[in-house]
């Protein structure tokens, strides 16, 4: 394969090539065709059937089988179920699901109507973040188009199929991209997880059975039902089939959305598509699942990436954002970045989580300033293990992720944090110390000048000196040195 | 419109429709990429520097369509423009001057201008 066309457009087949304003730019290219064929054909379980065959996993980050998903609701006798469709995308650094909700948003409406008719459901409902206005706005249109041209409400291409869709939008927590969490928070209440089983597909929204499934895995349905399940299960490895879509971001030239096929080496991903680190920096790791995953480092680039190969690394799939670190960056403090996120955003519900995040930053932190002692180590494992295995949903087994998982790839990192007291990114302030090359300095005074705290001080055309006391490590007087007479260590 | 009631409907529809993408093939199209992201980076102000241009240069046939995201990021505001005849080429970076200098060069001229973005994947078309 060239370089240039390692990428496979399915879930994002029409961004950017359509209108997702107009239906009928969707209906000329073959939309709504598979769900017309599903209702003429008349027989749920064979879509079922399908989706099982196509062997799509979930694209939300667990990646479990779709289908085996949809036959637990189907053989369901419940009067009334539900189709869900989890817009909730808060990972940072991940945004596909925007991407596909504002530029294609009817394959999600056909989708949902195909689930719908698959599991003997009447009612949709898309739980979306009220921080995407334009998806929201593109959607709603969307939803009332399909409805004038008669493909959403009673009766559906003539046969006695009903099926329609409401948006709830979501306040911006992130634990409501957890299934539970979220059914709790579309019911009206905090959102807040609850234990599983009951799953969701048997006793999920007001206690009926509910199928949750992400954005980017309805995107996915048209085309697995339009071109076959044998096609889209020809499409990456023996148990990650089809396509992932990945969010690159952080220290890499070429951000943004890419698509491409399971399996795909990380090197693939982040050299021949992403082009590298920008200003020729060295690649250092990229965090894959957002807060919920972990650190891949240049040691990973040959891994294939699937579901069971990044668990296996200790990190996920997650949702699918990329984030590229390069040698400037300090691990310890990219893990202690994420796990503030979680921090924030635990819902507070069970202890191991709320708690233990809260333990766990503040042990980063102390790594970070220095404070640290190896013993630490062994305490942030014992805690991170702990939380693990005791949190009570996805959001609090995942967050020790990206701490395990640094802390088993730059180990050397670490102990230089805590035995040498440096930092060798040159990222944490409280490791840093600034001094002046004498024999560079030629005394413009340009740097004593601009220093807040006037740490540096020296006559003219003398070289002058930095008072560590005073010092805040501020980095004005680099910024202002033409000389390169200034010392970070 | 009305509405689609059987699947002989929509296969009806997707006939009527061809013609709609043959006549759309006899003319420029200039695909601009809103999503968010594009609109954040300047998306509206250069299609409406391109509309304005061409307006000026008196090109008339040239349809514009407004699509979401083309996911390069890292090349927002983002438009692909197809001339008849010829494969669409996606242009990356531009502001209201260098989306000036498209309509003079490329629409006008056919000459290649600017930051082109080379087609790095393989499509599933349905």
């Amino acid at each position: 394969m060239s370089s240039a066309m390692k990428q496979l457009r399915i879930a994002t087949r029409n961004c950017g090539f359509i209108d997702p304003e107009n239906i009928e730019d969707y209906l000329g290219i073959r939309g709504y065709e598979a769900l017309a064929n599903a209702l003429t054909q008349g027989n749920p379980l064979a879509v079922v059937d399908e989706m099982k065959k196509s062997g799509i996993r979930g694209r939300g980050g667990g990646g479990f089988p779709t289908g085996q998903k949809w036959e637990f609701a189907a053989k369901n006798k419940a009067s009334q179920k539900y189709v869900v469709c989890n817009a909730d995308e808060g990972d940072p650094g991940a945004f596909m699901d925007r991407a596909v909700l504002e530029g294609d948003p009817h394959s999600i409406v056909e989708a949902m109507a195909v689930c719908g008719y698959a599991i003997g459901a009447s009612r949709g409902v898309v739980y979306i973040r009220a921080e995407y206005p334009l998806a929201i706005q593109r959607l709603k249109k969307a939803i009332d188009d399909a409805r004038s041209y008669g493909l959403l409400g009673e009766k559906i291409l003539g046969t006695d199929f009903s099926f329609d869709i409401e948006l709830k939008l979501g306040a911006g927590a992130f634990v409501c991209g957890e299934e539970t969490a979220l059914i709790r928070s579309m019911e009206g209440n905090r959102g807040e997880p609850y234990t599983k089983p009951p799953f969701p597909a048997n006793a999920g929204y007001w206690k009926k059975p509910t199928i949750v499934n992400n954005v980017e895995t309805f995107a996915n349905i048209p085309a697995i039902l339009v071109k076959g399940s044998a096609w889209f299960a020809s499409i990456g490895t023996e148990k990650s089939k089809g396509t992932k879509v990945f969010a690159l971001a952080g220290k890499i030239t070429n951000c943004g959305l890419i698509e491409v096929p399971m399996g795909i080496t990380l090197r693939e991903v982040i050299f021949d598509i992403g082009g590298g680190c920008p200003g020729g920096k060295k690649f250092k790791a990229v965090q894959t699942g957002g807060p919920s995953g972990g650190a891949l480092s240049y040691k990973d680039l040959d891994i294939q990436i699937d579901y069971d190969n990044l668990i296996a690394r200790g990190s996920m799939m997650g949702s699918g954002g990329m984030i590229v670190v390069d040698e400037d960056d300090c691990m310890p403090a990219v893990a202690k970045f994420f796990l503030d996120f979680t921090m924030d955003e635990t819902c507070g519900k069970c202890t191991p989580c709320r708690i233990g995040s809260k333990r766990l930053y503040e042990t980063l932190e102390k790594i970070c300033s220095g404070k640290g002692y190896e013993s630490d180590f062994e305490k942030l494992k014992i805690l991170a293990v702990n939380i693990k295995d005791t949190a009570l949903c996805g959001l609090g087994q995942t967050m020790p992720n990206p701490v395990l998982s640094t802390m088993n790839t730059f180990h050397d990192e670490y102990i230089a944090h805590v035995k040498d007291k440096k930092c060798p990114a040159g990222v944490c302030k409280d490791l840093l110390e600034y001094s002046i090359l004498a024999d560079k300095c030629i005394g413009c005074m340009l740097c004593a000048r601009v220093c807040p705290p006037n740490a540096i001080t020296g006559k003219k055309k003398e070289a002058h000196v930095i008072d560590k006391a005073k010092c805040i490590k501020c980095g004005a007087c680099i910024e202002k040195c033409k000389f390169d007479a200034i010392l970070v260590s | 419109m009305e509405k689609i009631k059987s699947i002989a409907d929509l296969k009806k529809f997707q006939e009527s429709y061809k013609a709609k993408t043959a006549a759309r093939k006899q003319k420029v199209v200039v695909n601009v990429s809103l999503a968010t992201c594009g609109i954040a980076s300047g998306g509206k102000a250069v299609m409406a520097a391109m509309q304005d241009e061409l307006a000026k240069q008196e090109i008339t046939n040239v349809e514009f369509i407004t699509s979401g995201c083309m996911t390069y990021c890292f090349a927002e505001p983002t438009v692909e423009v197809s001339l008849p005849g010829k494969d669409p080429v996606v242009f990356g970076k531009l502001d209201e001057a260098s989306a000036r200098e498209l309509v003079h060069k490329y629409i006008k001229g056919g000459e290649p201008v600017g930051t082109i973005i080379p087609v790095n994947y393989t499509r599933a078309v349905l």
